[in-house]
């Protein structure tokens, strides 16, 4: 087909086609998959291709399996890969249809002549019994009845406004009379699956309508971020703190067979020596042993960083398993060691729970002090700080309006060998309203820390052995 | 495709879709497969599966800290070499001891030369590579994009057949870039519920079939719970052979609580078990106890 006929008018909204016919759709989605922060290589692509030449295309879960194995390759990946997947073959198909100016038609006729009393049961039932291959008739027809006109232009508010008007919920409704799918609640994994065909054949219509794809929506970068909602993800903080924990527990052998800076052993070569006759043939060196410093961490329990402050309470906790040197301690408006909670405590929920109860670090206002932390912490354990100690603080620097004290955290970090801070918003937020974080980053390595990865960056650091 | 599913299947091994695809994509792209998932889905069964329908023998390598060459691809049977040169006689020039004890005789093959050397192909089975360090990993690079292994006194051994490797992982570490990039890669997880019922079914077909299903829905609840460690498809398994032991005909509070820690290997994992999942199970009525 000769691109880009000029008589064409709805070229304005819809993009060329990509040169290269199918290769170069593949390519394409690459390029999509790489935009959302995929390390895909050339080797990857070529597998990716070798793989299609023994799967059906027709078929769509051998397809898609075939490209994902190929160039996929860890669970964040695959989950990157779906939601892309989604959305660029989604896109090509509607661009592809209205290129050929091949529409569905304006859903079904006579919209109004719809029961729509059996219409809400009949999609109760299929979402009940998961019947999901009639899914997508339902969701046009459910649009056809409930989306007259042309809706209010944004998608997820008219997909909600069908959605109540269906009356689908998780929860029970006990005044809808039995038999009535609805009444014990419905599936929320097969409702949100509803919501996506509602969503797509939105989209489909909008397309269809005003003739020109829809902006890409880049994916949400939170949907990849730590989890750190209260209660019900304690669960996932969990499983990162676990992976975190074995991680800890490899860290810093890998540079046990490495023989540069290696320093000779003096004892054990002289030992060696015996065998030749006094003549030390065998140099015997000292081992490079993996990094075990003495810490200090403080850990900012306010309110300005709940979510974040469960998730640091169990790094805190994974840290004291991995670490024999380890002081911990938090802070709101005042500074409490927690050392011994967190040692005696086995169990995460409770040490956090008695941390709540015992440490007592809040004044009056609840909110962080840094300045006066900083003081109190110094007071405290001024003494004990050397150079081979390192100095963790976990907090968003936001001070509150209050006096930041860079002075007397300078002092500390002076006397501690390293310091580091992880701030839990993105670095994008830093020093906007009253966080200071420029005026301790000088004094200190500073991280965002806010996804696993960027946690594990910081694991890195802190564990990478320093030869002396 | 469908006849590696149905190949499995015959071995035994009950393959979700991707698993049968991507074991079919490694036996025709000859790459070697990277297997991650939480232990106890069956990514070891599926090696033995795998070999079992190929009619291929198994070569296994496991994997702990500290694992080198030595152990994993060759070693110099040094022994054999001294005794060689012992034996003999002094008029022996040094290049013909040389040439002599550094041939084939004197090397002892280790797991990833026994798949390389072998007549017939196998499948070659790399278990928890996560355990290893990261030497390790580089120096399988070579052997899994080209299918060779160059020992400096002998020369490059060439594989002499294709072997299906399998890396298995429970992603306690990140692998390299570069080991991942040289494998298809597969993630197992969970079953769900309908899947794993046809397991256990299968591992235990005289286990009545209502009480596997709600042995299975027992299994899936708890998973849910935030546990040290959730049960797997393994301990689903055992618990159905327990249960069929007991001669247990339904699973109520009581045979819960007794045979619970076959699902559940924490101490403070049985207590939230017994205190979220124990108690909406129903209580024992006397037709349901176990005849034991």
């Amino acid at each position: 087909m000769p691109a880009g006929p000029p008589h064409n008018a709805l070229q304005v909204g819809i993009p060329e086609r990509e040169p290269g016919g199918f290769d170069g759709q593949l390519l394409a989605f690459a390029e999509d998959l790489r935009s959302e922060g995929m390390a895909l290589g050339t080797s990857e692509l070529l597998d990716a291709f070798a793989a299609l030449d023994h799967v059906s295309w027709t078929e769509r879960t051998p397809f898609k399996e075939a490209l994902a194995a190929t160039l996929a390759k860890s669970p964040e990946d695959r989950r990157v890969f779906e939601l892309v997947f989604e959305r660029f073959f989604f896109r090509a198909a509607e661009a592809e249809a209205a290129r050929k100016e091949i529409g569905e038609g304006p859903t079904i006729h006579g919209g109004d002549q719809i029961d729509l009393e059996a219409l809400r049961r009949q999609i109760a039932a299929a979402l009940r019994d998961g019947a999901d291959g009639a899914m997508r008739d339902l969701a046009r027809l459910a649009i056809a009845a409930f989306a007259r006109g042309e809706g209010s232009g944004v998608v997820g508010v008219d997909v909600q406004r069908i959605r109540r008007a269906l009356g689908l919920r998780t929860e029970p409704q006990p005044d809808l009379p039995d038999g009535d799918p609805r009444r014990d609640g419905l599936p929320r994994e097969q409702i949100r699956s509803f919501e996506a065909h509602l969503r797509r054949e939105l989209e489909r219509h909008a397309i269809e309508r005003t003739r020109s794809l829809p902006p890409k929506r880049p994916l949400n970068e939170l949907d990849r971020a730590l989890p750190t909602g209260p209660v019900q993800d304690l669960a996932a903080v969990h499983r990162v703190v676990a992976q975190l924990k074995r991680r800890l527990a490899t860290q810093g052998h890998e540079l046990r067979g490495l023989k540069r800076h290696a320093h000779v052993d003096v004892r054990r070569t002289m030992r060696a020596s015996l065998q030749t006759g006094g003549v030390p043939i065998d140099l015997k060196y000292r081992s490079i042993r993996p990094r075990r410093p003495e810490i200090f961490v403080l850990c900012d329990v306010s309110t300005s960083v709940t979510s974040a402050s469960t998730f640091f309470l169990s790094v805190l906790h994974a840290l004291h398993d991995s670490f024999r040197k380890l002081r911990s301690f938090v802070f709101i408006e005042r500074i409490s060691e927690v050392t011994e909670v967190l040692d005696r405590e086995r169990d995460f929920r409770a040490a956090s729970e008695a941390i709540g109860r015992d440490a007592g670090v809040a004044d009056i206002s609840g909110y962080t002090d840094y300045g006066r932390v900083w003081t109190e912490f110094l007071a405290l354990i001024e003494d004990e700080l050397h150079p081979r100690a390192t100095v963790i603080v976990l907090g968003d620097a936001r001070t509150n309006g209050r006096p930041p004290r860079d002075e007397v955290f300078a002092l500390i970090t002076a006397k501690a060998g390293r310091t580091f801070w992880l701030n839990p918003e993105p670095r994008l937020y830093w020093n906007y309203g009253d966080s200071v974080m420029a005026a301790y980053e000088r004094h200190c390595t500073a991280f965002e820390c806010w996804r696993t990865d960027q946690l594990e960056d910081f694991v890195k650091a802190l564990t990478q052995p320093v030869v002396r | 495709m469908e006849e590696v599913a149905d190949g499995l299947r015959a071995a035994g091994y009950l393959p979700g879709g991707t698993t049968a695809l991507v074991a079919y994509l490694a036996t025709k792209l000859d790459k070697p497969v990277l297997v991650e998932g939480p232990a106890g889905v069956g990514k070891t069964e599926l090696a033995k599966a795998l070999a079992r329908y190929l009619g291929r023998r198994l070569v296994r390598l496991q994997c702990y800290e500290g694992l080198d060459e030595a152990k994993a691809m060759y070693e110099w049977n040094y022994r054999k070499q001294l005794l060689r040169i012992q034996t003999e006689a002094d008029a022996t020039g040094w290049q013909d001891v040389q040439d002599d004890i550094f041939g084939e005789e004197f090397l002892l093959q280790r797991p990833l030369m026994t798949a390389i050397a072998s007549e017939t192909p196998v499948v070659l089975l790399i278990d928890e590579i996560d355990k290893t360090d990261q030497e390790f990993e580089a120096m399988l690079l070579e052997l899994l994009s080209d299918f060779q292994i160059s020992i400096p006194e002998l020369g490059l051994i060439e594989a002499r057949t294709q072997p299906v490797v399998l890396l298995t992982s429970n992603n306690t570490r990140e692998l390299t870039e570069a080991l991942k990039r040289r494998c298809l890669y597969l993630w197992l997880d969970y079953p769900d519920l309908a899947h794993e019922l046809e397991i256990v079914r299968l591992h235990s077909p005289e286990l009545d079939e209502a009480l596997a299903r709600k042995l299975v829905e027992v299994v899936h609840q708890v998973r849910e719970l935030d546990l040290k460690k959730p049960p797997s498809i393994a301990e689903s398994i055992d618990w159905a052979r327990a249960l069929l032991l007991l001669g247990a005909r339904d699973i109520d509070s009581a045979t819960f609580a007794e045979t619970m820690s076959v699902i559940v290997k924490h101490r403070t994992d049985l207590d939230t078990v017994a205190a979220r999942v124990g108690v909406l199970l129903a209580k024992p009525s006397d037709a349901s106890r176990p005849a034991a």
